[in-house]
């Protein structure tokens, strides 16, 4: 692999938006000059299951084919997943894995429930964030905008308007609008320990 | 010459060269993970943006039915499938080839039933490596849509005539977000050009007969011709590869060879495993190991004499097989590298079956397969036909 690469793994429940949002980055990334791969894990297609996405940026084309087993960064959108052996949350994951909940608990809080020796635990509201800003407990966005905050893919501006252009082909303004607000918010909102 | 970089899924990108190639007719019958090829190219049908007759036919055994139908009346055609939707086109696939149609086709791999199983394997495309196709394997995205491409200037070439497949592998390309070069619409259909069919049932001048009763007296002539006009891709193909190239700055061959040169450990891989086995080939590299890569995407025409030529005297060859041959020896790659290399001087070939089903094929496994080459090489004798990354 030439240069580094940033490996994602994103852990739901279908419906949430972990598809959308792993693949999303993948391609939102290409106008940072950099190369993005991202794909959901395919099972049974039920609304509520655990679901994992997974997304791959770096600087040169992607060339791996296989789920991320070793992530970078894991992004929870449901944290009553947190326990769920069969979701494995922590799988694959050391010291210096990033973790980021969605939950109003706090980090000290889940950093106990993952129990994975040093790990880095960021939290933030999403669902509640969603519902705000525009009314449903869809928190696939507004964990796009924490994760910045981590690692700085791009500006939050510039995710607000690749964001803006992608939504647009598909959701109504005010959708489009309330996602807009949603990634600035939960970029200001996420606490770390 | 400028392209655009864009994001898109496998599939996604070979509805856009599908569209690129402005095809007169297409027909469709859904099967994930096909769907949303057609999906997307009924999408660009729907827009204006290629005009191209949409049959949406009951059933895959109709969708080829179909499209036999429309290239024997001289219409660039094209259809797309996937695994139990190519098993039940079966008996037309075979007359496709038989009448010398040059049928393009997506063929997004996926196992076959049963258990029934959505996920990719090449069982499917395994199934017709017999059936008288072309049939050319992907790594990725960009390689499905430039396959794609470059399989219309190769079927449709005079000297050729036969229908193509491009294989890609379910989910993993086809469902997966990927960045990759597209062509500007003129460009890809200026590459491709116009389709004039030499014998069309449309050409009401020159009556001619399609699939008559062909008993003891000719069947076997006709048989000889298919023969040898799969002999006659090799050629053709280098040529549109080697033009598309010139074209895009993206070569390709009957295989490619990763860091093979003076390799003594060699992978053979078909598919998108190719490039999970090329990020841990650099690995091993690194640490000193003489390892290599043969992706092979030109299945059919197998390509004998140059594979011959790159893989003997190396020291250890591991052939990978996407699917079973249940009560054979070996998958089907296997068996004919080892046919291949019979006479050479004695290189050890063994063989691992993986990733049937849709099972991950990760890092470790790859691993796995050189650490045992490695073994091979050193003089051990091991198992010649095996599992890989398979719980028991």
């Amino acid at each position: 692999m030439a240069g580094p690469m940033v490996e994602i793994r994103w852990h739901a429940r279908g419906g949430q938006g972990a598809k959308t949002a792993a693949m999303f980055l993948a391609e939102a990334v290409l106008d940072k000059g950099k190369f993005g791969q991202g794909f959901p894990e395919y099972g049974p297609e039920r609304r509520g299951a655990p679901v994992r996405g997974y997304t791959r940026i770096a600087d040169a084309p992607i060339r791996r084919h296989c789920s991320v087993e070793e992530p970078d960064i894991v992004i929870v959108l449901d944290s009553t997943l947190l326990e769920s052996k069969s979701a494995g949350v922590t799988a694959g994951t050391s010291a210096d894995t990033v973790f980021l909940i969605n939950t109003s608990e706090s980090p000290e809080a889940i950093g106990k429930r993952l129990d994975v020796d040093g790990a880095k635990v960021y939290t933030v509201d999403a669902t509640q964030i969603a519902l705000d800003s525009f009314g449903r407990s869809i928190p696939n966005m507004p964990m796009v905008g924490a994760l910045l905050v981590v690692e700085e893919l791009m500006t939050i501006d510039e995710l607000k308007i690749a964001l803006a252009k992608r939504f647009s082909q598909k959701f109504s303004q005010a959708i489009v609008d309330g996602n807009v607000t949603a990634v600035e918010r939960a970029y200001k909102e996420l606490r770390s320990a | 010459m400028a392209q655009n970089l864009v994001a898109l899924a496998g599939n996604e990108a070979v509805a856009y060269a599908f569209k690129q190639a402005r095809p007169h007719v297409g027909s469709a019958f859904p099967i994930t993970p096909q769907t949303e090829m057609m999906h997307k190219f009924a999408e660009f049908v729907a827009n204006g943006e290629v005009d191209t007759e949409m049959i949406l036919v009951e059933s895959e055994h109709s969708a080829m039915s179909a499209a036999i139908g429309s290239a024997a009346a001289g219409a660039r055609t094209f259809t797309a499938t996937s695994s139990a939707g190519f098993a039940l086109m079966w008996e037309m696939v075979y007359v496709a080839a038989s009448l010398r149609l040059p049928i393009n086709m997506a063929l997004v791999n996926r196992a076959l039933s049963g258990n029934i199983n959505i996920h990719c394997d090449h069982s499917d495309s395994m199934g017709g490596r017999d059936s008288g196709w072309i049939q050319v394997f992907c790594e990725n995205a960009q390689e499905s849509y430039d396959t794609a491409l470059m399989n219309f200037r190769i079927s449709e070439h005079m000297d050729v005539r036969l229908p193509a497949m491009t294989n890609y592998d379910g989910f993993i390309i086809s469902h997966t977000e990927d960045a990759l070069y597209l062509l500007d619409d003129d460009t890809a259909y200026d590459f491709i050009g116009p389709y004039q069919a030499k014998y069309a049932l449309l050409d009401v001048e020159n009556p001619i007969t399609v699939g008559p009763l062909d008993l003891t007296d000719y069947y076997f002539e006709h048989k000889w011709s298919q023969m040898e006009a799969q002999k006659r891709v090799f050629p053709v193909a280098r040529e549109v590869m080697s033009e598309f190239g010139e074209l895009t700055g993206r070569s390709y061959d009957f295989f490619e060879e990763y860091r093979l040169d003076d390799a003594d450990l060699v992978m053979v891989v078909l598919g998108s495993s190719a490039g999970t086995t090329k990020d841990v080939i650099d690995e091993y590299r690194d640490k000193g190991v003489k390892v290599g890569l043969l992706k092979l995407r030109l299945f059919r025409p197998f390509p004998v004499a140059e594979i011959v030529k790159v893989l003997a005297g190396r020291k250890a060859i591991a052939v990978l097989d996407r699917s079973a041959s249940f009560g054979g020896f070996g998958g089907p790659v296997f068996t004919e590298i080892r046919s291949a290399l019979y006479r050479q001087e004695q290189t050890p070939i063994h063989n691992w079956i993986y990733g049937l089903g849709g099972r991950d094929y990760d890092l470790k496994q790859v691993a796995e397969v050189i650490e045992k080459l490695q073994q091979i090489a050193a003089g051990e004798e091991l198992q010649e036909v095996n599992l890989l990354g398979i719980r028991l």
